[in-house]
């Protein structure tokens, strides 16, 4: 029986009102994950009770962690009189009884609908003492209907820039520089840091969810654990003598609130999956270092490139439907197309104006083999068509993509966002070029694996 | 006592001695981390089992996304369900209204898949910007010649159980639509089973041994026209009595069909369900061959209860339900296996749920309504418990702990009604509380180092099996008489 037999292939009918199995999800996730990469933070989301538990779920189910975050438990009468009642009720118990530092309020659909001015609603949380000495309420503003996963993640990184980081003097500080690293796992984050004090720098990444979303067995539930960037570091962040953002959609919007509010020069890269993208970001490093490249990492490039070079026949004419987050897809094909795998199809739902310029560049003369789509109708229906019509080798995405796998027999390598039927994923980065390193490895372990479930038994062989 | 929000204080029952006076069905506070959902969710999770029927989810797309396949509930022939449908609204839909993309999506989904019906969900935002979803059902319905029933399921209108009655309200359109003729006196719907790891088929099997028609299954693997002739049916099974009463309320008054509270879970729950459905018919082949299969099937399961309680006997859980009803039966299920429940609670129970719960657990057990992780890790430590019994949000926290853990939720894979569901329940606890893992973890190192300090003899060096290793066969009880256990 075949799962999802619902879907054929045949002629694709244009849909302008319909989403089918969507490739994206709503803003306000985004802004939760970011903001649990704050330390001591709690993520709240002012609206009805069921989006913060879907939220909390998700990313549960994701990250395999407790994921902690409070709601205004919106009611009939906060929709038709406004949820500041809620809010300023929220915002005195979450202080009382759980203590954060920050409350990074995200709104939602309703609440942006009838018009909740949050800011405005903070402001009288302070008035009338509810705000205790020190601590902070921010925002940031996630409609679900405008954007989706990725800007919710970016509204509210901007928002910490917005409402934490100061220059305090006109001269930055040599040396530090700031990364922004997108809708990455907390490995990730782990690892950029990793890479930067390698290349002799101080960073402040934020947000950093990392030790907050992977953290230790110790027994104990901590409703904050240790790790996220501090307020102490999100201020300073404002005095530092560089921003990296890595990623466009994710990261541009508070690399740029940077350079604005504290003069900080900032430079907008892809992120860094793969070997370009890695080497970009390496390159942009080395402006701050004096030119160095350690020869550390200079190791883990030449161990990339041996693993490519034993790998290269193996890809050779394959092909790659991918779908997610723009940021990820970007880098992804640019790996892909390095190894000599075609990313055939390339399917996002979150809208941007940078992506469609941003696959060109990196497609460039193979742009006419390859069907990218974004934002109405670009959902897992119509990837699940294009592939009905003409197959691909390998599936690259979240874990949505395991009907197509099933339905179609072509393997998936898990990544993205959300993954909820494996553990282990939130351990591994895939950024840097160990990152890089990790992926080729699956991809090829994906491919080799189905070859060896479906040759012949005269075609088995012990050796590849 | 620890410390919790002062508004909830009136949510927990914590000492035996103080009377019980234990508040429920209030709102969440503003600000709490509750584990609650909305009244969209109790909607789609009623709903969302009716294998051919179109589900479309009229707002943003995250309700549609968070809800696509989240719930393990079969379906034996169509798989419609598992689809996920948007209009996906986005700001000029907001400001100019959702009418034409919902009566679009509705048209090109119906001509595409040809389902039975179709079931629209409001979401927050419709109810907020004044969509007439119910005016474009009927023209879609009048156009195409199918059933179009809009479920008003807006988040912010209440709560999950207000999500319920709205599915019963939605479901209650299709009854009494369709032919009953051959339709047998010895019949009944089961209601408030979703067919979870296949749970539906089980009671189904139990009822048709017993003689008894099965005429629909609400919803789990249910179908569209099924539900419609549910009105022939005899008897009303409820299940799961908070999603499901509502409808059956509705039946009873407008056909006169009686309905019986149930549960499948457990020995006593599961045979009790089929005595008293036997006993309503008083047909005396239908008693006797009730009492048969009662016979049978415990006879079958019985060897590997024994062995499992001999293991799991004196440990002690916690249970975290959605609805209440769930949660007697797993007090009772655990108390077959010689396991104390020391805290139970839901999200949604009322008064009665918890009077019955208070009678059934002991004085000491800690009764909970719509509690917090704060607070559900506070008291799971204070009472030192080998399980939690919970869903999705609350199985990291039992590992971070460093507790076993039972889904009784959606994303169980086992199912664990009816007695095979007693054996599967029995080993998933077994698996869990008897993990050789929780060695490792800090926390229970510290106590059994602790309690080897206190005496040194072998059974304190085996936080797992308790001596009783050589007497079990079972999977994790492996580790040899006598053998230390590194601390």
């Amino acid at each position: 029986m075949t799962l999802l037999r619902h879907t054929q292939g045949g002629e694709i009918t244009e849909r302008q009102a319909l989403t089918i199995n969507p490739a994206k999800t709503c803003q306000p996730i985004g802004a939760m994950y970011a903001a649990l990469g704050i330390h001591r933070c709690l993520p709240h989301s002012h609206g009805s009770q069921g989006c913060c538990s879907y939220h909390r779920s998700t990313l549960s189910r994701h990250y395999k962690e407790p994921v902690m975050a409070a709601t205004s438990s919106f009611t009939e009468g906060s929709s038709v009189f406004g949820g500041q009642s809620n809010l300023l009720q929220a915002i005195e118990n979450i202080f009382t009884i759980y203590q954060p530092d920050v409350i990074a309020v995200h709104t939602t659909c309703l609440s942006e609908t009838i018009g909740d001015d949050i800011p405005q609603i903070a402001e009288k949380a302070s008035e009338k003492g509810l705000i205790p000495e020190g601590k902070r309420v921010i925002h940031a503003s996630t409609p679900s209907y405008v954007g989706a996963a990725p800007t919710g993640f970016a509204n509210m990184t901007a928002g910490m820039v917005k409402y934490f980081s100061q220059s305090t003097s006109p001269n930055k500080v040599a040396g530090r520089v700031n990364v922004i690293p997108g809708w990455v796992e907390p490995a990730d984050m782990r690892e950029i840091k990793r890479i930067v004090a390698a290349m002799g720098l101080e960073s402040i990444v934020f947000p950093d969810t990392s030790d907050v979303l992977d953290c230790p067995q110790t027994g104990v539930h901590e409703m904050f654990p240790k790790g996220g960037v501090t307020v102490e570091q999100l201020r300073a962040a404002g005095d530092s003598a560089a921003t990296i953002a890595l990623g466009p959609v994710c990261s541009g919007p508070a690399a740029v609130e940077l350079t604005n509010k504290c003069g900080v020069p900032h430079a907008t890269l892809p992120l860094p999956i793969g070997l370009e993208a890695t080497d970009r970001f390496i390159l942009e490093l080395r402006k701050h270092n004096g030119g160095i490249v350690p020869q550390e990492i200079t190791d883990e490039r030449g161990r990339l490139i041996d693993l490519i070079t034993d790998m290269h026949q193996y890809f050779y004419n394959k092909t790659a439907a991918l779908w997610g987050d723009p940021d990820q897809l970007v880098s992804l094909s640019e790996l892909l197309l390095t190894v000599d795998i075609l990313p055939k199809y390339v399917v996002t739902g979150t809208p941007g104006k940078k992506f469609l310029r941003q696959m060109g560049d990196v497609l460039q003369d193979r742009k006419s083999e390859v069907q990218v789509r974004q934002g109405t109708g670009a959902d897992l229906f119509l990837m699940h068509q294009w592939i009905k019509n003409e197959k691909v080798d390998l599936l690259i995405g979240n874990t949505y993509g395991k009907y197509i796998s099933r339905d179609e027999g072509i393997p998936l390598v898990r990544h993205g966002f959300p993954i909820l039927d494996r553990v282990g994923h939130q351990f591994f980065p895939t950024v840097g070029y160990r990152g890089a390193i990790r992926l080729l490895e699956q991809i090829l372990e994906a491919l080799m694996q189905l070859q060896d479930v479906e040759c012949s038994e005269e075609r088995f062989e012990l050796t590849m | 006592m620890i410390s919790v929000l002062e508004q909830r204080a009136s949510q927990i029952h914590q000492d035996g001695n103080s009377p019980f006076a234990m508040d429920c069905e209030k709102h969440s506070v503003a600000g709490s981390v509750s584990q609650r959902a909305c009244v969209f969710c109790g909607s789609r999770v009623v709903l969302y089992p009716v294998a051919d029927a179109l589900h479309l989810i009229h707002g943003p797309v995250g309700c549609a996304a968070y809800t696509w396949d989240i719930r393990g509930a079969l379906s034996s022939g169509p798989q419609l369900h598992r689809m996920s449908f948007s209009t996906d609204l986005r700001e000029k839909d907001v400001i100019y209204g959702g009418e034409p993309k919902l009566y679009q999506a509705l048209v090109q989904l119906i001509d595409h898949y040809r389902p039975k019906a179709a079931f629209v969900y409001s979401t927050c935002i419709v109810g907020v910007i004044g969509d007439d979803v119910a005016a474009i059902c009927r023209r879609v319905e009048a156009e195409k010649g199918l059933s179009v029933l809009p479920v008003h399921s807006e988040g912010f209108k209440g709560t999950k159980k207000d999500g319920y009655q709205a599915a019963c309200t939605a479901l209650f359109q299709l009854v009494g639509t369709g032919a009953t003729d051959d339709i047998s006196p010895l019949s009944l719907n089961i209601l408030g089973d979703f067919n979870i790891a296949g749970e539906t088929w089980l009671i189904r099997n139990y009822y048709e041994r017993m003689g008894i028609q099965v005429v629909a299954t609400i919803t789990g693997d249910g179908r569209v026209d099924d539900i419609r002739r549910a009105h022939g049916a005899a008897l009303n099974v409820v299940q799961c009595s908070g999603s499901m009463t509502h409808l059956a309320r509705m039946m009873e008054d407008k056909y006169g069909i009686p309905s019986l509270r149930v549960s499948y879970f457990g020995l006593e729950d599961m045979s009790r369900a089929l005595y008293e459905v036997a006993d309503h018919f008083g047909d005396g082949q239908v008693q006797q061959r009730a009492e048969e299969l009662v016979r049978d099937e415990v006879a079958a399961i019985l060897p590997d209860l024994r062995r499992y309680k001999k293991v799991l006997s004196g440990k002690r859980a916690a249970i975290y339900t959605g609805g209440a009803f769930k949660a007697f039966s797993l007090v009772r299920s655990l108390r077959t296996l010689g396991m104390k429940t020391v805290l139970a609670g839901s999200q949604t129970g009322n008064r009665e749920d918890y009077r019955l719960l208070r009678e059934l657990c002991d004085e000491d057990t800690i009764l909970v309504d719509d509690t917090n992780p704060l607070e559900l890790a506070k008291f799971v430590q204070e009472k030192e418990v080998d399980l939690l019994i919970g869903g999705v949000k609350e199985r990291p926290i039992a590992y971070k702990l460093g507790i076993g853990f039972c889904d009784h939720n959606h994303e169980r894979k086992i199912g664990l009604a009816g007695f095979e569901g007693l054996r599967q329940f029995a080993r998933e606890v077994h698996s869990t509380v008897m993990s050789p893992v929780w060695r490792l973890v800090p926390r229970r190192r510290r106590q059994l180092a602790a309690s080897q300090a206190n005496s040194l003899s072998t059974e304190n060096l085996r936080p797992s099996c308790a001596g009783e290793c050589s007497a079990c066969d079972l999977p994790h009880c492996n580790i040899p008489a006598g053998q230390e256990i590194l601390l």
